[in-house]
């Protein structure tokens, strides 16, 4: 399927991937981060039930310690 | 457009800061310097000598409340702002009471899992208020790789997105500093865009 990660069109394998899957096949490994979906922030318990669907704008920010 | 007016027109609003460290003590100074009318700075720390190397504390204020000694600062550059300082813990549930009315909030707390958790707080429980982020701003140079990204309507980001800061890459003055602004010029851009409010006290 094709979604929009990060304002660039991304061609990934499968169809209706859950959070969770598309973090790890995109090696998304750094723990702290925010993920919206279509605007939408998803909140960390809701990584393996939201779905990501054809067409999704997908957003991921890594969140760094410092202030 | 001239300094009076800008200044006239950001007096109006009413902007929440999370954290009163390197990154929200200079932002709020910054907004301060501008004439933003009201702050809302929440903080539970005293100040450390330690935290001389980049916040916007003096020796003199070491052992004092972040806050207080904020307010009195801010106080000294220009008298006409409201600083509204709470000492409370910051969680998923005071956050909306808080800020309550706050026009945009600034995310400047230290650790990742708190920048997390106002993310979703404001996100999820605050939906329109615009959140101004900043992430990776340790250490110093690299100044090419700072970056500010507007995410959508309510989340902008500031920060190289990188760096974590620990014992062996330390957040320094300049580079905090450098996020901090960038966090300031962010919530100036959006009040100038947005149309003032006369009958609100």
């Amino acid at each position: 399927m094709k979604i929009i990660l990060n304002n660039r069109e991304e061609v990934l394998s499968g169809e209706n991937l859950s959070v969770s899957e598309m973090l790890k096949i995109k090696k998304f490994s750094y723990k702290m981060r925010i993920v919206k979906i279509n605007s939408l922030l998803i909140p960390r318990e809701e990584y393996e039930s939201t779905i990501i669907h054809d067409g999704d704008n997908v957003q991921m920010i890594y969140l760094m310690s410092g202030g | 457009m001239r300094f009076s007016e800008i200044k006239d027109h950001l007096s109006g609003f009413r902007v929440g800061i999370a954290g009163a460290g390197g990154l929200g003590s200079t932002c709020a100074v910054a907004l301060a310097r501008s004439g933003v009318g009201t702050l809302v700075i929440s903080d539970f720390d005293v100040i450390e000598p330690a935290n001389l190397n980049r916040q916007y504390y003096f020796i003199s204020q070491v052992g004092m409340l972040k806050t207080i000694a904020l307010k009195e600062n801010i106080a000294r550059i220009n008298h006409d702002i409201t600083v509204i300082a709470l000492t409370e813990k910051l969680d998923n549930l005071n956050i909306p009471e808080i800020f309550t009315g706050c026009d945009v909030i600034v995310e400047a707390f230290d650790k990742d899992d708190m920048k997390e958790m106002i993310a979703e707080t404001v996100q999820t429980r605050m939906p329109g208020t615009p959140l101004v982020m900043g992430s990776g701003l340790a250490g110093w140079g690299k100044s090419e790789i700072i970056k500010f990204r507007k995410i959508d309507e309510t989340l902008y980001i500031c920060g190289d997105e990188s760096t974590a800061a620990g014992d062996e890459m330390p957040p320094m003055a300049a580079r905090v500093g450098i996020v901090a602004n960038m966090q300031a010029n962010t919530v100036i851009e959006i009040l100038m865009k947005k149309t003032r409010d006369y009958f609100r006290q």
